[in-house]
């Protein structure tokens, strides 16, 4: 796991999960299908990104491919940050 | 073999169903609620004509009472429709703009607030509305914020995540205030609050818990919006209401429904909401809507997404358990 995909699960643990017990879902699992994330999470992940990682997700990024899997994440993050 | 998937298989026996509300409304009312009438407020558009025009077909005139309650954001049309409405079907109204009420809440401000946030030049004679984009292409849905200079000139951004629950939490005043009065006026009258939803905003969640969504019976709430619009003529409604476009009537540049909420018009959401209510495959909707199978799917994933994000505006308050006294 990469330290961001640990750090986001770290995030969405303790914001979305509430530290009921469930456990953020696998690395490639789809936020959306497992009900992790609703649209308003999804508006919340994105302002949790764009401030830990100092970077700009543009509207044409915003994107299940981009942001709906902690390895998505991971990547996705990873090249912004290279291009910047 | 299924029927084809035309606007056909919203075909409504109006008649029948006119009076199968009929009859459920004057049983809610005798029994379950114990009320003497109804109040509807009525803001001009189709739902809450047709809800109206359906109580009065009930219960006769005398029983209902209409409340017009425009506020500085509303259409000229609302008041001029509504007021149209009332003297059409002969009901009591009674007119209270709710401006005042939502200036000393501070609706206006913290929604202005917020959009200066995002447009720092925003201020007197500028225009606002937010509007949905995303998710029926393939993306996530956000929204952005639209706003109109005095001088015409339309600026758009994409609204923060802090920004836009502001927006929404002081627009939802609106909705809120209304309710309040709604309720004032059911109780001083011992009667009961009809509630204005169509099937798709029910089903999807297009409502304010506490404001619009409150109420105490739904008389349309199982009605496709097609469905709506022909029950309003069969009810013989003033062809200028029948004939409205559905806008939200909260912001103030126009705004439709399907800019807001549903990201689709009307007639093919309710379509799209019959096929995945009757399994019907994401091709057949492609077909019937002139879109390919990926974008019917996508559709269809938007509506369930909708569907499963908004259910708790449905629920009664969560409780630690159980009280078996008060259940239904």
């Amino acid at each position: 796991m990469t330290t961001i995909q640990a750090q986001v699960r770290q995030y969405i643990e303790d914001n979305f999960l509430m530290g009921a017990g469930a456990a953020a879902p696998d690395d490639d699992a789809s936020f959306l299908e497992h009900h992790v994330l609703d649209s308003t999470g999804f508006l919340e992940l994105v302002a949790y990104l764009e401030e830990a990682y100092a970077i700009r997700i543009g509207d044409d990024e915003m994107l299940p491919e981009n942001l709906d899997s902690l390895s998505a994440i991971a990547a996705f993050v990873e090249r912004k940050r290279a291009a910047a | 073999m299924a029927a084809a998937l035309t606007p056909e298989v919203l075909a409504l026996d109006c008649g029948a169903e006119a009076e199968r509300i009929a009859r459920w409304m004057r049983h809610a009312l005798g029994t379950t609620l114990r009320k003497r009438g109804v109040v509807v407020a009525m803001s001009g558009g189709i739902d809450s004509s047709a809800c109206a025009a359906l109580a009065v077909h009930a219960l006769g005139p005398a029983k209902v009472f209409g409340l017009l309650l425009p506020e500085r954001d509303s259409s000229g049309f609302s008041t001029a429709r509504g007021r149209q409405l009332a003297q059409h079907l002969g009901i009591a109204h009674e007119l209270h703009d709710i401006a005042p009420a939502l200036e000393a809440l501070g609706c206006y401000r913290q929604r202005d607030e917020a959009i200066r946030r995002v447009v720092p030049a925003y201020g007197e004679g500028w225009k606002n509305k937010i509007v949905i984009a995303g998710g029926t292409d393939g993306g996530i849905n956000y929204f952005k914020l639209v706003v109109q200079s005095p001088d015409g000139a339309m600026h758009e951004q994409r609204l923060p995540l802090r920004e836009y629950l502001q927006i929404v939490a002081a627009t939802n005043f609106k909705q809120r205030v209304r309710k309040t009065l709604e309720y004032f006026h059911a109780d001083r009258l011992n009667h009961a609050v009809i509630g204005t939803p169509n099937r798709l905003e029910y089903d999807q969640g297009f409502f304010v818990k506490n404001g619009d969504g409150a109420a105490d019976l739904k008389p349309i709430a199982h009605l496709y919006k097609t469905q709506v619009y022909a029950m309003a003529r069969h009810l013989g409604l003033p062809d200028e209401i029948c004939a409205a476009v559905p806008t939200t009537d909260t912001y103030s540049l126009p705004q439709g429904q399907d800019e807001f909420y549903f990201a689709l018009p009307y007639a093919q959401m309710d379509l799209a909401l019959w096929a995945l209510n009757h399994g019907r495959p994401a091709a057949e909707l492609a077909q019937a809507l002139s879109i390919g199978e990926a974008q019917a799917q996508r559709i269809c994933a938007d509506i369930e997404n909708k569907r499963r994000g908004t259910h708790y505006l449905h629920a009664r308050p969560l409780l630690v358990e159980d009280i078996a006294a008060i259940a239904d």
